[in-house]
């Protein structure tokens, strides 16, 4: 499977945040996003999520299916990490896994294999509101686990992470792509992971 | 169980969580219909004149305080965003979370009523209709509102602005709702046009409510 933008460009406002983006992403790769702040990184993340209506160009993912929307075959884990303060962490999780999996339930060994991902196994009956900001990020983190989707949009992903959580992310990330995914992910501390190939924004105007 | 059952579930399992919400918006309704017969003195006759129509409009205003909530909680902790994503169209997650106030917030301020109307000497008569008119009129209350409450959604303090945009909304139920009560009290059968009106304007909402919020939704998530 392939995910390709051609000449894309996302507005807003009256103002051509990103424009004349190029790239294909196969199989197996790894993007970086970099570029400095207002590069437009964040903008043509949530373009490709399917938040933003595209100003010019075209995205499209060939080889998947192609009933499903683009979005529906994205995770996304942006700036806010769609967390329940009042549910308790294993809840949060639970309540993505059956809703993003069409209200199929029964997957808790999927869920208790997240929270052991990223070390919140004993956390999982704490209610959110009472995680550090780090523990918030990884529960948002965990939910890339809890339904399979090919292509993974991360949006400055380490963000509060720890040395050992960021370690373990871009684990992940590898697990991930050598076993199909796609990733892509605007980030200014390189992410770990081995011959990612880098897009950088908004530098020659800069 | 599909994803459109699963976001119901939890959303009714937060509001119970939280209490605060339903809370306030039931002790918001017995204010208001307390200080009815403190303002207007004891005259029996005159409260029981008007009881139908103070128990309504009470009703619209506490129901009013709750709707930003509908979309607010999701919006604002990212979780919106991840169910534009999810399987569910937004027309289908919109249906979901108004028909999720619906249960825990209209319902209980429609039982609470007939509880509040022997503060405002109702006739006993009209005690079935009213129960029955506030179940079948309530549905309106939240699905119309879910379209101000998306509205608003990013304006700071958009309390005010949601009730200048979705009171308006709510006057043909209002106006069938009290006609139905006062109907009844005329003769036996005279409420029947009245309440199937008043559930014909339910049933519309169910289904333009959400088109609506929807389409202010994927506004907001830019």
């Amino acid at each position: 499977m392939q995910l390709i933008a051609e000449n894309l460009s996302v507005a807003r406002g009256a103002r051509l945040v990103v424009a004349g983006i190029s790239f294909g992403l196969k199989t197996g790769e790894v993007l970086q996003l970099t570029g400095p702040n207002g590069a437009g990184k964040t903008t043509l993340i949530r373009a490709v999520a399917g938040f933003l209506p595209l100003a010019g160009g075209a995205l499209r993912v060939e080889g998947g299916p192609d009933d499903v929307p683009i979005a529906e075959q994205c995770h996304y884990v942006g700036h806010l990490n769609g967390v329940k303060a009042k549910q308790t962490v294993a809840e949060n999780l639970t309540f993505w896994a059956d809703y993003l999996r069409g209200g199929r339930r029964g997957d808790r060994a999927r869920v208790d294999r997240a929270l052991d991902a990223f070390g919140l196994t004993s956390l999982a009956g704490i209610a959110a509101g009472y995680l550090s900001a780090g523990q918030k990020r990884r529960v948002g983190l965990a939910r890339l686990l809890v339904a399979d989707r090919p292509i993974w949009l991360l949006d400055e992903p380490t963000v509060s992470l720890d040395a050992a959580s960021t370690g373990i992310l871009a684990r992940l990330i590898e697990t991930h792509v050598s076993a199909g995914g796609i990733v892509m992910a605007a980030t200014h501390i390189p992410l770990g992971v081995s011959s990612p190939q880098e897009l950088r924004l908004g530098g020659a105007a800069a | 169980m599909s994803a459109f059952l699963t976001l119901l579930k939890r959303d009714i399992l937060l509001a119970a969580r939280e209490g605060g919400a339903l809370g306030t918006a039931l002790g918001f309704y017995l204010i208001v219909v307390a200080l009815m017969p403190l303002g207007l003195g004891p005259d029996l006759n005159l409260l029981a004149r008007i009881a139908a129509g103070v128990l309504w409009i009470a009703l619209l205003l506490a129901a009013l305080l709750s709707l930003p909530r509908i979309f607010e909680v999701d919006h604002d902790d990212g979780s919106l965003e991840l169910m534009a994503m999810g399987p569910l169209p937004l027309e289908a997650v919109a249906a979901a979370k108004s028909l999720a106030h619906w249960i825990t917030t209209g319902i209980p301020l429609a039982l609470l009523a007939p509880v509040l109307g022997i503060l405002l000497n109702l006739d006993l008569a009209a005690y079935p209709i009213l129960v029955a008119t506030m179940l079948a009129g309530t549905p309106a209350i939240s699905f119309l509102g879910a379209i101000g409450a998306a509205l608003t959604l990013r304006t700071r303090r958009g309390g005010l602005l949601l009730a200048l945009l979705v009171l308006p909304l709510y006057v043909p139920t209002l106006i069938f709702g009290i006609s139905a009560i006062s109907a009844a009290l005329m003769g036996p059968s005279g409420s029947e046009a009245a309440f199937l009106i008043l559930c014909a304007i339910s049933l519309a909402s169910v289904v333009l409510g959400p088109l609506a919020a929807a389409a202010a939704l994927r506004v907001q998530v830019q």
